[in-house]
């Protein structure tokens, strides 16, 4: 059995771009194997399918947890990162394979950690924010909280000390930094906040179990703590990485779309200098729009209001590139194409729907309810799922050397498209009318079971679609057709080496011509 | 030019609004419900991200049916941008949404004053909350639990703390929540126009049964209240002259 020997202990960095995407495909099945089961309990009023509300807890615990740090910033900064990073800018491979080893191992010791929640007495019950006083006196064991955050935690720094060593000293002659591909630049900034800002997160779910464990006093008011200094250092790191998810997934979506409309990146410098440099710039200070009720000073929350709300100004320009990539395009819509304007679809309500959530006078009513839920399901969970699933179909030929299927591609597309409409739009409808979040039950909101039972009807949908591209996936990578080099027509580089690539890449470094770039496409001049 | 006076707009409006919001306080003789204000912001802001939304994805449909690809070898053919127009599409779209930003900026701001400043005639109640009920302290030393009364068109002021977890009161029918937690003090206001009885419901996620931390506001006649608020003080007397000092 040397093969397996060969992937687990591989430095390539396509091979440990693979191991980064199906781990995180299983934290990603568990994750939503907890939805399901979140969904039925809440299709009754009173219990359904467990009558211990601590179970629904931790299935919420876990669910959150895993879809953010198992699955989505693995796969967006793990899988397409390492897989396609090194291609896209002609090298032969990351600067630090043996790191970027050690990096996957460790992604796959936090997603163990993750999983034995389901084996453990007293599984973790603290939510993914884990606030204390509640992570310090629950019978939950909130280490595993702290040990699987601080070991993803450092797998993506590790990662990130890879990758912008990589794309700073390994780019093939002619490709320069400005004929890099958007999704290169997005992952970059992605790095360059995981960077910033992981060691405080590190710091704050280190600082609770030391509370809980060893008897500090750090979140504890009558020893001299303060429980919202947790809160703050929180989102410190927290608000960054909806960046570091947001950042790659639109890059990936650049790249689709402008592969499948045979068109230039519209005003690359603009989405670039402006989009992907100006959401570095303003992340870091609009922390406090997750703690407008927590009591914070008022001249903070106002000033932290105006931040969040220009946010909107390089976020409308990454959307006006993208919209702009598409104008006198030559659109063909096969299932990445699909995947991808579903994320435009989902991400423009998503987007605008967190307008009133900037704004801390209307948040008093909305915080910490179903709208909130709704939103950011839209603007991040399910608009960066769909382009994790549209780049997959994307880059599938490349990686596998074969096809998928096209019709079950699409009929997996449609399905989870209507079912998240469903689902989470009904979400912010009854956040609005004032369902808070995190509820096992409902029993004083007998108004919202009807709304309840279709949002359960709509997972489902949501199930079957994901998983039709699950199997498809796995059906094509077996028995699909061969696929050619280069099937979409793409000018990029990732497409001119052999289906799949051979290690190291290319025979010999590739040269690309003086006008090439990645998205040279018939341009009238 | 286009730009320039949108900026200038801009930041009048901001300046505008934000301070005749400020002028206004303290409030003169009636009450202004922040409520009321919510559902008006609220609504502005739904027309304003509808119209956003509706322009986008508009263009966005257009382009995708326009520009299908009509045979397999054809490619796109859109221009290649001079430097002043790339730059303009750069700053122009910056300066709408920034002016959008502003004028939310200052909506939202002029509400928020409504929200914070507390009409000086009131009722003020003491909150402490715990896993998992609601405990109110009326001024007169009368302490109620999850269910809160209150006379009708008098505005109502709850500080509140936390005896362990943190939680939120929150009264969707009021539109208004604020976290109540241990060490610090917090407040929120609102205003009970007429009689009737509101949901209090738990909004921050504070233990195992954070979804059943239910309460009432409960809105009655202001002579009702009053009767109720007397006889609960004398009963409260009578309790403690009874009991002799600990
Ligand atoms: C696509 C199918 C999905 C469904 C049906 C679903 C459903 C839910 C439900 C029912 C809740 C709990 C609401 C509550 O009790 O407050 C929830 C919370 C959450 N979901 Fe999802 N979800 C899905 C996908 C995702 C994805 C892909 C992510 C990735 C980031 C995600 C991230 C979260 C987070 C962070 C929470 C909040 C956890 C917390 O309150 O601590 N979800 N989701
Ligand atoms: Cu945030
Ligand atoms: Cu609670």
């Amino acid at each position: 059995m040397s093969s397996w020997k060969e992937w687990i202990f591989t430095t390539d960095h396509k091979r440990v771009g693979i191991l980064y995407l199906i781990g995180s495909m299983a934290a990603f099945g568990v994750a939503g194997l907890m939805a399901i089961l979140m969904r039925i309990e809440l299709s009754s009023i009173g219990p359904t399918i467990t009558a211990d509300p601590s179970n629904y807890n931790v299935w919420l615990y876990f669910h959150g947890a895993a879809m953010i740090l198992g699955f989505q910033i693995p796969a967006l900064t793990g899988f397409f990162a390492n897989y396609v990073i090194p291609l896209m800018i002609g090298a032969k491979d990351v600067a630090f394979p043996r790191l970027n080893a050690l990096s996957v191992w460790l992604f796959y010791a936090g997603i163990v950690l993750a999983l034995l929640t389901f084996v453990i007495p007293d599984p973790p019950d603290v939510m993914w924010t884990a606030y204390p006083p509640y992570s310090t006196i629950t019978r939950g064991n909130t280490a595993f909280y702290t040990f699987t955050v601080l070991t993803l935690g450092f797998a993506s720094i590790l990662g990130g000390v890879n990758f912008l060593t990589t794309v700073a000293y390994m780019r093939a002659p002619g490709v320069t930094w400005n004929k890099l591909n958007i999704f290169v630049w997005c992952t970059l900034a992605a790095f360059v906040l995981q960077l910033i800002f992981v060691p405080v997160l590190g710091t704050a779910v280190t600082l609770i179990t030391f509370d809980k464990y060893l008897g500090t006093h750090f979140f504890d008011p009558l020893q001299g703590g303060d429980v919202l200094i947790y809160q703050n250092l929180f989102w410190f790191y927290s608000h960054p990485a909806v960046y570091v998810i947001f950042l790659p997934f639109i890059g990936v979506v650049y790249e689709i779309v402008a592969t499948f409309s045979k068109n230039p990146v519209f005003n690359y410098k603009m989405v670039v200098y402006g989009g992907v440099f100006g959401i570095v710039a303003i992340s870091g200070v609009v922390w406090v729009h997750h703690l407008y009720v927590s009591g914070m000073a008022d001249w903070i929350r106002i000033g932290q209001m105006v931040t969040t709300l220009m946010i909107s100004i390089p976020v409308g320009l990454m959307v006006i590139g993208l919209v702009g990539t598409l104008y006198k395009g030559a659109i063909d819509f096969r299932a990445p194409m699909l995947w991808a304007l579903g994320v435009v679809f989902l991400f423009l309500i998503g987007g605008l729907t967190g307008i009133p959530l900037a704004i801390p006078s209307l948040t008093l009513h909305l915080s910490d309810t179903y709208y909130v839920v709704g939103h950011f399901h839209y603007v991040m969970a399910v608009a960066g799922t769909f382009a994790i699933f549209g780049g997959v179909y994307y880059f599938f030929p490349k990686m596998t050397g074969r096809m998928y299927h096209e019709g079950t591609a699409r009929w997996g597309f449609w399905l989870t498209f209507i079912g998240v409409n469903i689902v989470f739009w009904t979400m912010m409808s009854i956040g609005v009318d004032g369902m808070p979040r995190r509820y096992y039950d409902y029993a004083h909101f007998p108004q919202f079971l009807r709304a309840h039972q279709l949002m359960t009807l709509g997972a489902s949908l949501i199930g079957v679609g994901f998983a039709l591209a699950v199997i498809n996936w796995i059906h094509g990578a077996w028995k699909g057709e061969k696929a050619p080099d280069n099937p979409w027509g793409s000018r990029s580089l990732e497409w001119t080496t052999t289906t799949p690539p051979p290690p190291g890449n290319w025979a010999e470094v590739p040269k690309v011509a003086e006008d090439w770039n990645p998205y040279a496409y018939g341009q009238r001049r | 030019m286009f730009r320039h006076n949108t900026v200038l707009h801009a930041l009048a409006w901001w300046a505008l609004t934000g301070s005749a919001a400020l002028a206004a306080y303290p409030p003169t003789g009636a009450v202004n419900d922040p409520a009321r204000g919510w559902d008006r912001l609220w609504h502005e802001v739904i027309v304003d991200i509808s119209v956003l939304g509706v322009i986008f994805a508009a263009i966005t449909a257009w382009f995708v049916i326009r520009y299908r690809r009509r045979d397999p070898a054809q490619e796109g053919g859109s221009f290649k941008l001079t430097t002043a127009s790339a730059v303009g599409w750069a700053l122009i779209p910056t300066f709408v949404f920034m002016a959008d930003d502003f004028y939310l900026a200052a909506k939202g701001w002029a509400l928020w004053n409504d929200y914070r400043s507390v009409p000086a005639e009131r009722l003020e109640v003491q909150l402490e909350s715990g896993m998992y009920s609601w405990d109110y302290t009326y001024p007169n030393g009368v302490k109620v639990q999850n269910e809160l009364k209150v006379p009708a068109g008098k505005p109502v002021l709850l500080r509140m703390t936390s005896r362990d977890t943190i939680h939120s009161h929150f009264i969707p029918d009021f539109r208004v929540k604020e976290d109540s937690m241990p060490g610090r003090v917090t407040y929120l206001w609102f205003y009970p126009e007429k009689p009737g009885e509101h949901i209090v419901t738990c909004a921050e996620f504070c233990g195992v049964m954070h979804s059943y931390m239910v309460g009432k506001v409960i809105v009655v006649a202001p002579a009702d209240f009053t009767a109720w608020y007397e006889q609960e003080a004398a009963r409260l007397a009578k309790q403690s002259a009874a009991k002799p000092e600990a």
